[in-house]
């Protein structure tokens, strides 16, 4: 079983650990170049390229705020030899870039007959909270899974952030690595004899009632979720994807045809999400061995407002996942027990040591 | 000054304008930290000079458009001050009706038609309203704030070249800070190269001032802003200024290593309002009780205005979902 947040070795945290796997990416390959807005600067992208510029200053660099054009510079560079890895501090900035990504990168590989591949990574930062509102907070992972030819990678563990960057740079394909701004901070370690690899969901917990399919942040409230349950004798099999292009299929079917139920819950908006094609898919194949409809909590196709008030019941945690649960298996469980999941203080904030302002 | 008639029509609305940008900006850095204005908030202290000098010049009709940095354009517009402040607290009563924060301010009622938080953003949004403008064959302009930062997009030579090859009736304001972020325009532009230079070469007019000099800016905005009324076409003034606090938030970070501060001392000491009050005092345009009197009123008016946001309601979530469409 995977090692997450709650249990640790060497405790280090999401952030460090991505950074350990920048370092080592980049000692291990020359060619590997770590680019994008404060890569260099005295904060280091919430110190995730920390110490880079200083062992490799030929090969780390901040950049104009151009980012369709360095992107494309990214992809040149990438077909002649090097490995770019590009950061944004907001996935929103990153959406400038759409017609390199998309029409450049996800498809010289194909559109070229296989002569040549776009070894490229983007990390992603997705902010939530202390009024990140419309443009600093979406969560459009599945906007990218949508596209043949990239690879989604969206982790949630500090072990996965570490095995997973590393792995995205040795791919040969462009990969999008998302990254939620409130994972930074989580605590782990990383098990040099557990490397996760790409294309492949992990088993974070066994179940045998129903299965509760997750990703990145939303996997820490599901943890919560499932560890309240399993103190009240209910059984829940909890899948963390990793990867959202391609999904990991035969782990999702394997689980539902064992537990008979599936709940898939998703940070992006509901319409086009990832948990759509996920009760759709297990729908279509596994229909005739469910006990319930294949369910999914996603967010509602509403921007993301900015007022504290306007956020307060705009996200679902571990308190709501419980409650659909037992409504998915008819049980019932004392609420004021489950109104002890709620989270304690500002719903806006990752913890009490976040002041703001990004 | 050629049109010293003018100026002696405006000096009170700029000086007003200093005040009330420099003191609702020191407002809420003083509070900041209360935790109630929970948004990510830009501030323009020691860049008000050029706001203040171009708020005399804009009729009611003009239009602009702003970047993430916004305050000062908003209120040099004439945006309510009570609604801004209301919506950097999230409330009912703000601009946007607390969806969009500090960063996201708008006042149809004075021509401000919208700051977004993306750098680049509103750059062709502007121009489109030129267009518009243009069409209409009305004599209004529409201002275009940018950032030294916010040459970099590609969006920003697309709609230039547009406002030119349309000779649109646009003003793009540059206040060139110097960075972009933690960045200095050194890590980002060609060291030597102007961006005034890259703007002649797209076929735009420029001009540069120094945006500290608030009577060098009234002189050159005003001159610009009459050849783009009378149809002459787009016009870009690069001003020189200095942000005094963080890039994002209310402290001053000086220490952390992007910069000195010693360079930040030398800014300080040219700052816009005492150079313009001195400027005031020696040609015995108005003496410094009354300057004292128009900040005494202009501090009630944003103590009322930090009260009002204070007291205002926090809106509710019901209408979030019926909003999405017009
Ligand atoms: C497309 C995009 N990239 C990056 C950012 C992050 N960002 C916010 S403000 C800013 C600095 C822009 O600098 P400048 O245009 O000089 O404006 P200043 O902050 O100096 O007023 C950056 C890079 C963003 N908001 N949007
Ligand atoms: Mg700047």
């Amino acid at each position: 079983m995977v090692n997450y947040m709650t249990d640790s070795i060497a405790e280090i945290t999401f952030a460090q650990a991505i950074n350990r796997a920048l370092k080592d990416a980049m000692v291990e390959d020359d060619s590997v170049i770590c680019y994008g807005l404060g890569a260099d600067d005295p904060l280091r992208i919430f110190s995730t390229t920390k110490d880079l510029v200083e062992l490799y200053p030929e090969r780390v660099f901040d950049m104009p705020t151009s980012e369709n054009g360095m992107t494309g510079v990214g992809i040149g560079a990438a077909l002649n030899g090097l490995r770019p890895v590009m950061t944004h501090q907001r996935l929103d900035f990153f959406l400038l870039a759409m017609d390199q990504l998309v029409n450049a990168a996800a498809k010289w590989h194909f559109m070229f007959d296989a002569k040549s591949t776009v070894p490229i990574v983007i990390r992603l930062i997705i902010g939530r909270g202390w009024g990140q509102g419309p443009t600093h907070s979406q969560h459009l992972h599945a906007w990218f899974a949508h596209i043949p030819g990239l690879k989604v990678i969206i982790p949630t563990s500090v072990n996965d952030a570490y095995h997973l960057l590393k792995q995205s740079i040795k791919d040969n394909n462009p990969v999008v690595f998302i990254e939620h701004r409130w994972l930074h901070n989580q605590k782990g370690s990383i098990d040099t004899n557990h490397k996760s690899t790409l294309s492949q969901a992990a088993v974070v917990k066994q179940g045998t009632e129903l299965t509760l399919v997750s990703s990145s942040y939303l996997t820490v409230e599901a943890i919560r979720a499932c560890e309240f349950l399993e103190q009240h004798d209910v059984s829940v099999e909890l899948i963390d994807l990793r990867t959202v292009n391609p999904i990991d299929w035969p782990t999702i079917y394997t689980s539902v045809a064992k537990t008979k139920r599936v709940l898939v819950i998703d940070a992006g908006a509901r319409t086009g999400s990832i948990s759509g094609e996920i009760v759709a898919q297990v729908s279509e194949m596994l229909f005739d061995q469910l006990l319930a409809a294949p369910a999914r909590m996603a967010m509602p196709d509403i921007p993301e407002p900015t007022s504290y008030s306007l956020t307060k019941d705009f996200y679902f945690g571990a308190k709501e996942i419980v409650e659909k649960i037992m409504t998915m298996l008819g049980i019932d469980i004392d609420p004021t027990q489950v109104d002890s999941l709620n989270v304690q203080g500002h719903h806006d904030i990752p913890g009490e040591y976040f002041k703001g302002p990004f | 000054m050629s049109d010293l008639k003018h100026f002696l029509q405006h000096q009170k609305t700029i000086l007003e304008t200093l005040y009330l940008i420099r003191d609702i900006e020191e407002g809420i850095a003083e509070r900041y930290p209360q935790g109630k204005m929970r948004c990510p908030t830009h501030l323009s202290i020691g860049q008000e000079g050029v706001p203040a000098a171009l708020a005399p010049l804009l009729k009611i009709t003009d239009l602009a458009v702003s970047t993430h940095r916004a305050h000062a354009h908003y209120l040099a517009k004439g945006g309510c001050p009570k609604a801004m402040l209301a919506e950097i607290y999230g409330k009912a009563t703000g601009c946007s009706g607390g969806r969009g924060g500090s960063m996201h301010l708008i006042d149809e009622s004075v021509g401000f038609k919208g700051s977004t938080a993306i750098v680049g953003n509103t750059i062709p949004i502007g121009v489109g309203l030129a267009l518009a403008q243009k069409i209409r064959q009305e004599t209004n302009i529409s201002v275009v704030f940018v950032g030294d930062g916010a040459i970099e997009e590609g969006v920003f030579y697309e709609a230039a070249n547009f406002a030119a090859l349309k000779q649109l009736p646009v003003l793009f304001v540059c206040e060139n800070n110097l960075y972009s972020v933690y960045a200095p325009l050194s890590k980002r532009q060609p060291v030597g190269r102007k961006i005034t230079d890259v703007v002649n070469g797209i076929g735009i007019n420029t001009a540069i001032a120094d945006g500290n000099n608030v009577v060098e800016c009234y002189q050159v905005l005003s001159e610009q802003i009459q050849q783009i009324r009378e149809g002459r076409g787009p016009r870009f003034i690069e001003f020189s200024t200095y942000r005094w606090r963080e890039h994002c938030g209310p402290n001053y970070d000086n220490h952390i290593g992007y910069r000195t501060e010693e360079e930040y001392l030398a800014w300080k000491a040219k700052e816009p309002i005492a150079r313009f009050e001195q400027w005031l005092a020696d040609y015995q345009l108005m003496s410094p009780t009354d300057m004292a009197k128009i900040r005494q009123q202009i501090r009630h008016k944003i103590n009322a205005a930090f009260e009002f946001a204070e007291v205002s309601e926090f809106p509710s979530a019901d209408k979030l979902a019926n909003t999405i469409y017009g």
